[in-house]
């Protein structure tokens, strides 16, 4: 036992309820490598975990290499079409097949000695087999593969746990508000492009912490704030609505169940057309697209100026997948005290031209509102995540609160169908993520491999 | 447009024919045909990329932003062969407006990410002027190495530049900065600072 927390240095043999409290979680989850390694498998992979965007792999045979927790993995459609997730490992010693991040291939050959994998994961051949004296047909030589894999609307999830729940049950109020996100793309879909790519010497935690905390925004993000109102005295651009009393503001957070989380930002915008349009900071090139698409468009060129607008919603998919604005923004972590956090763009798709012409304009005013936020917001965000990392060092004062809201009564509410809404800076979010995080900890589920075909 | 508008206040010049001469401006100008060898011009270049670094380790954004022309731009694309920006979002892509965005969040107090600031230094080199079709405008690749130094930390960026210059009377004015991270592709730990 360490400072009476319950700790003991065996792995696996952490007291969670010591840990992970009502009102506040002990440093140890954010610093110690032990906890994070049982995460890599009991959280990362234990449970539906985001992998890529089916826009990433448009084709039979287009392949993304990724991680799932530090397992390197390459996402991937087949030669039928069947979306895989293969273990990005040589069966033989163990090197990467795939080394490139992206692109097509029907096979994968290992550079070391030369093992060749067809991208259904089957071993298709070896130099000199006759020196083999087993059969390598046996299926313990094919590519290890993450036995679940599914997709809901382009968002492609797997875990390990072969047990698991369908992805559709498992993400439950969740798949209605994706929907709603996507359906306000033509089509209902949207394709990755580039990404603002940004790491933090941090826990991974420390982000989805972040993700639906409307409580830091007034402070963190000051100089955004400020930055977003020097030209436009009077106007109320970008967040604004967090200054002033963000807690009486309409927007509010909303807890889904099994780590999801949703922060609604909606409500403090007129809903009408334009009006997202209306209160984004501004971005490189904006006067003069506006005019382009007004003249184009007319009537209906509010619709097209609010795609290129951010849209105002965190949905926050446990453990990874932050989809914020337009971003489809991806958690991997790489150690207890590092974490990428990428921030794909998504482009409008326009096939039913819906937007008479004018999809390519949205499109390039969309790339440049996308640049603000990891440009001039979530790089203080990563400073102050590295910095609670810092501070978490000092082992006698272990507590890291999370109670704002608990307690009030009236505050927080359960609805008929369990989901618990509060206003948007209370950190209900948290405890009911750590309460979900601590049964996955507490008790993971058995992980499995399987092999093709 | 009657009046030319402020760049400071609108951005009206970054047009669909902006970003297409952006794109072919900076396609295929390394050409050693195009090699400018005249030892004076050389020279010019390297003075003036020296200064360009000296004000931003100097945190002389003020003065830095008076080296560029009015619709100017500053670019860090994400990939490496620099991508079309129409297309794909880049690790910054500043017009005149944006840039002096870039430089207020700066100085507000409150950019936590640069309190404290970042200590630089860069090293500027292999400086190379190449011609363009215009006699007044020329494309200068430089290699760079930006040791910073910020929360007990070192890193370094390295990288090369392209400026697209243009000739004044008294030197050059900067109509587009390029910025070509080696790692541009990559999870970048802390990008505020000025490139």
């Amino acid at each position: 036992m360490a400072n009476g927390s319950g700790l003991t240095n065996a792995p696996g043999a952490w007291d969670w309820d010591a840990l992970v409290q009502d009102d506040r979680v002990h440093r140890a989850i954010y610093t110690d490598p032990a906890i994070f390694d049982a995460e890599m498998t009991a959280v990362f992979g234990g449970t539906w975990t985001y992998v890529a965007h089916d826009s990433q792999i448009p084709r039979n045979n287009d392949f993304v290499t990724t991680r799932l927790g530090l397992r390197p993995v390459i996402v991937l459609r087949d030669r039928d079409g069947m979306i895989r997730v293969l273990f990005n490992r040589c069966t033989h010693r163990g090197a990467t097949i795939c080394r490139q991040a992206q692109g097509s291939a029907r096979v994968f050959q290992c550079a070391y000695h030369g093992w060749t994998f067809f991208n259904t994961g089957e071993l298709s051949g070896v130099p000199w087999p006759e020196g083999y004296a087993t059969d390598l047909r046996e299926e313990k030589f094919n590519l290890a593969q993450v036995p679940r894999v599914e997709a809901y609307r382009g968002f492609i999830f797997a875990t390990l746990n072969a047990g698991a729940v369908p992805l559709a049950d498992h993400l439950g109020p969740m798949t209605e508000i994706i929907d709603q996100w996507l359906d306000r793309h033509p089509g209902g879909r949207v394709k990755l492009c580039e990404a603002n790519r940004l790491k933090y010497k941090g826990n991974w935690k420390l982000a989805y912490d972040n993700a639906a905390d409307g409580y830091h925004v007034k402070f963190s993000h000051r100089s955004l704030l400020e930055m977003e109102n020097r030209l436009k005295e009077g106007e109320e651009k970008g967040m604004s609505f967090y200054k002033d009393a963000p807690d009486e503001a309409p927007m509010y957070v909303q807890y889904l169940g099994n780590g999801n989380h949703f922060k609604d930002k909606r409500p403090n915008v007129e809903n009408r057309p334009g009006a997202l349009w209306e209160i984004e900071g501004v971005h490189p090139g904006m006067e003069h697209f506006e005019a382009s698409i007004r003249q184009r468009l007319g009537d209906r060129a509010e619709l097209a100026l609010d795609l290129a607008s951010s849209e105002p919603v965190n949905i926050n998919v446990f453990p990874n997948l932050l989809i914020l604005g337009n971003h489809i923004q991806v958690l991997q972590p790489r150690a207890v005290d590092e974490t990428d956090s990428t921030w794909y763009g998504t482009a409008v798709i326009d096939e039913e031209d819906t937007l008479e012409g004018a999809v390519d304009e949205v499109n390039t005013l969309r790339m440049r509102t996308m640049e603000s936020f990891p440009n001039f917001g979530e790089v203080d965000d990563a400073t102050n995540f590295e910095e609670i990392q810092h501070g978490l060092v000092a082992e006698e004062d272990p507590w890291v609160y999370m109670h704002r809201g608990l307690g009030i009564p009236g505050r927080v509410k359960t609805d008929d169908r369990g989901l618990i809404t509060a206003p948007a800076t209370d950190e209900v979010f948290m405890r009911e993520t750590y309460r979900y995080y601590k049964e996955l900890m507490a008790d993971p589920p058995k992980l499995e491999i399987r092999r093709a075909p | 447009m009657a009046s030319s508008p402020d760049p400071s206040r609108t951005s009206h010049y970054v047009t669909d024919a902006y970003y297409a001469d952006l794109v072919a401006d900076f396609s295929d100008w390394q050409a050693d045909d195009k090699l400018v060898t005249d030892a004076k011009t050389r020279e010019d270049c390297r003075a003036f990329l020296t200064r360009e670094a000296r004000l931003l380790d100097a945190h002389s954004y003020e003065d830095w932003l008076g080296l560029f022309t009015g619709e100017c731009l500053y670019w860090v694309p994400a990939t490496p062969a620099g991508g079309d920006p129409r297309h794909e979002v880049a690790v910054c892509l500043d017009d005149r407006r944006r840039l002096e965005d870039r430089v207020y969040r700066l100085r507000t107090g409150a950019a936590w990410s640069q309190l404290p600031m970042s200590r630089t230094v860069r090293m500027v080199a292999n400086v190379e002027p190449f011609a363009t079709a215009d006699a007044g405008i020329l494309m200068v690749r430089s290699n760079f190495a930006i040791h910073e130094f910020r929360a007990g930390e070192n890193q370094v960026l390295a990288g090369w530049c392209a400026h697209r210059l243009q000739r004044t009377a008294s030197g050059f004015e900067i109509l587009v900065k390029q910025v070509n991270l080696l790692a541009c592709d990559q999870n970048l730990r802390n990008p505020s600072i000025i490139l």
